[in-house]
């Protein structure tokens, strides 16, 4: 990387932040900006959860209310996460192997989660997948129910997470040589040892990533969950969900603590996400 | 990010004969491949956005367009395309301070602070309304204070602002961050040392490199600050005809039983994301076209 610019000398030498005028503009604009938009909130929410004590906060945090939405929401994620990790390879994959009609059209149709409102996606899943919906009316008689069920979560979740192993792989495996991949089937292995053995193990940082971005955003998603389900507690309740019933009732301190729990855990899928693609940046010639 | 590299069928070199099973073996390969993929996109992503559509007119065009008349819904669109106003060039500044700042510096943390930028992308929406009503709000830090200005945040416009802001900050950085770096810094340094001022070799010269980069990022902060629900609904109050944006007024139709009504708006939203989609192909497109230039 080159040598910044110089900091500007300015006219404003003798202010009493003598410090401050060494920081040139864009500096000073991106420390405010974050102070006031980032810093300021996660601590008021930080200072509020350590005023609630520690004994009070485990009491709110492992109500057996709370513990079932932390059930929903992680598990439910987790699944959805691993799921798209899956189906998110095949689609790589015959996105970037393969030659099919309307190709184009579905490569761009998969950043749909991304671009459409997550209440826009609520709304026609829970029409699609009530009892009278397209496919919920295929899946009536088979006594499974998908609307205003934990189903309903997952199908939601699974919606919102659709990209992410798609995007992080499409790169990797457009690298990705195919010498390598003949050269394993001239040697007689087989497509499926040649798939586990050689073309997988590569991609593995990659689809790790994109299955922990998938997660991280299936546990912070609420706007699609809350219209698709029922938001009974023990059944298909989230916790962002009961966040927001816990500030309907004005119980700071309750939506406090469940809010720093969901906090706490996406910043630790964050440091996990990095790791990640540090370990997949040791692929990278 | 997709190129046109894909489906180069694999092509035996001459006299290898055990190599003409694996492709004997694609043809059906492949196709179970495509089908199962395209069953899956089906069911969780096609059927559901095209039902989109098909809902809103089902009752055809006149009761489509006799919705979109309600004064509820009118007032509705004016705030989310007020709010985008405030919210998108607020960010794109920002942004390209932060990418500036990051892409053009090597400092100790930076790592840290590119992490920093993605918390928003990580936190929950209703965590992040949460925490700016913890901020603002009556029993909140600032509280007091701008209770006795009598300036009111929560349930009322300023605090949605901040809400949209808070969600939609990384974006416009994280898009312009590794055009930044591709583009390196000889040509600014080139025009520093040719004696034009910083104002001059962020117009003439880091600008042309980096606006398609810039603009896909404008785009998608303005994509997320027009369907933003989560946040603005907890900071909102979410008061018909006050503080309820489109994505609000969807489901607030959708839970009066107003289905009608609430497809007629999340149309409107699916349009905004279509029209999200087909620009970013085209700015990705431009952007392969000038790598290969």
């Amino acid at each position: 990387m080159a040598v910044s610019a110089p900091p500007q000398r300015d006219r404003i030498r003798k202010n009493p932040f003598h410090q401050l005028s060494k920081v040139s503009w864009p500096w000073r604009i991106t420390l405010g900006y974050l102070t006031i938009m980032l810093f300021l909130p996660v601590a008021a929410l930080m200072l509020k959860a350590t005023t609630v004590g520690a004994i009070d906060f485990w009491k709110i945090a492992t109500t057996p209310v709370a513990l079932a939405t932390y059930d929903v929401t992680f598990i439910t994620a987790f699944i959805a996460a691993l799921i798209n990790g899956v189906f998110g390879v095949l689609i790589a994959w015959i996105l970037v192997r393969y030659d099919f009609p309307f190709k184009r059209v579905i490569d761009a149709a998969i950043d749909l989660p991304f671009a459409l409102p997550t209440s826009v996606a609520g709304l026609t899943l829970a029409t699609v997948y009530s009892d009278n919906g397209w496919l919920g009316s295929l899946l009536a008689p088979l006594g499974i129910k998908v609307a205003f069920t934990r189903l309903g979560v997952g199908v939601a979740m699974l919606f919102i997470s659709l990209p992410f192993v798609v995007r992080t792989l499409q790169p990797v495996l457009q690298e990705m040589e195919k010498e390598i991949e003949e050269a394993a089937w001239s040697l007689g292995a087989s497509k499926w040892q040649t798939f586990w053995r050689v073309v997988l193990p590569p991609l593995l940082p990659a689809i790790l990533t994109g299955v922990a971005l998938g997660f991280s955003r299936a546990v912070g998603e609420y706007g699609s969950i809350v219209i698709v389900a029922a938001n009974v507690p023990f059944k298909d309740l989230i916790s962002s969900v009961l966040i927001i019933q816990r500030l309907e009732q004005y119980d700071y301190a309750g939506a406090t603590v469940i809010g720093t729990v969901l906090l706490g855990i996406s910043l630790l899928v964050l440091v996990a996400i990095n790791l990640l693609q540090a370990w997949g940046r040791r692929y990278e010639l | 990010m997709n190129s046109n590299l894909a489906g180069k069928s694999f092509n035996p070199g001459s006299g290898d004969a055990q190599l003409s099973s694996p492709k004997k073996e694609q043809g059906w390969v492949k196709f179970a491949l495509i089908g199962l993929a395209i069953a899956y996109l089906a069911l969780i992503l096609f059927i559901p956005a095209f039902n989109v559509f098909i809902q809103a007119f089902r009752e055809g065009i006149a009761p489509f367009f006799h919705n979109l008349a309600e004064p509820g819904f009118l007032h509705a669109v004016k705030l989310t395309v007020l709010i985008a106003l405030i919210v998108v060039p607020i960010n794109t500044v920002f942004g390209l301070c932060a990418a500036w700042a990051i892409a053009r510096h090597q400092f100790r943390g930076r790592a840290f602070v590119i992490s920093l930028l993605d918390i928003p992308f990580a936190v929950s929406p209703v965590v992040a309304g949460l925490m700016i009503v913890l901020l603002y709000g009556r029993n909140g830090w600032f509280g007091p204070m701008l209770g006795a200005a009598n300036i009111k945040i929560i349930f009322a416009m300023p605090a949605m602002v901040l809400a949209s802001a808070f969600i939609t900050m990384p974006f416009v950085a994280r898009e312009v961050i590794p055009v930044l770096e591709e583009a390196g810094s000889d040509q600014e340094e080139a025009a520093k040392t040719l004696g034009a001022s910083d104002w001059q070799i962020f117009w003439r010269v880091t600008l042309p490199n980096i606006r398609w980069g810039l603009l896909y990022g404008v785009i998608l902060t303005n994509a997320r600050v027009m369907g933003e629900f989560g946040a603005v609904s907890v900071v909102s109050g979410n008061i018909t005809g006050k503080t309820q944006t489109l994505p609000l007024f969807v489901e607030e139709a959708y839970k009066q039983y107003q289905t009608q009504s609430a497809f007629s708006a999340a149309v409107l939203l699916g349009g905004l994301a279509l029209v999200t989609l087909v620009l970013k192909e085209i700015l990705e497109r431009k952007t392969r076209i000038e790598d290969v230039e």
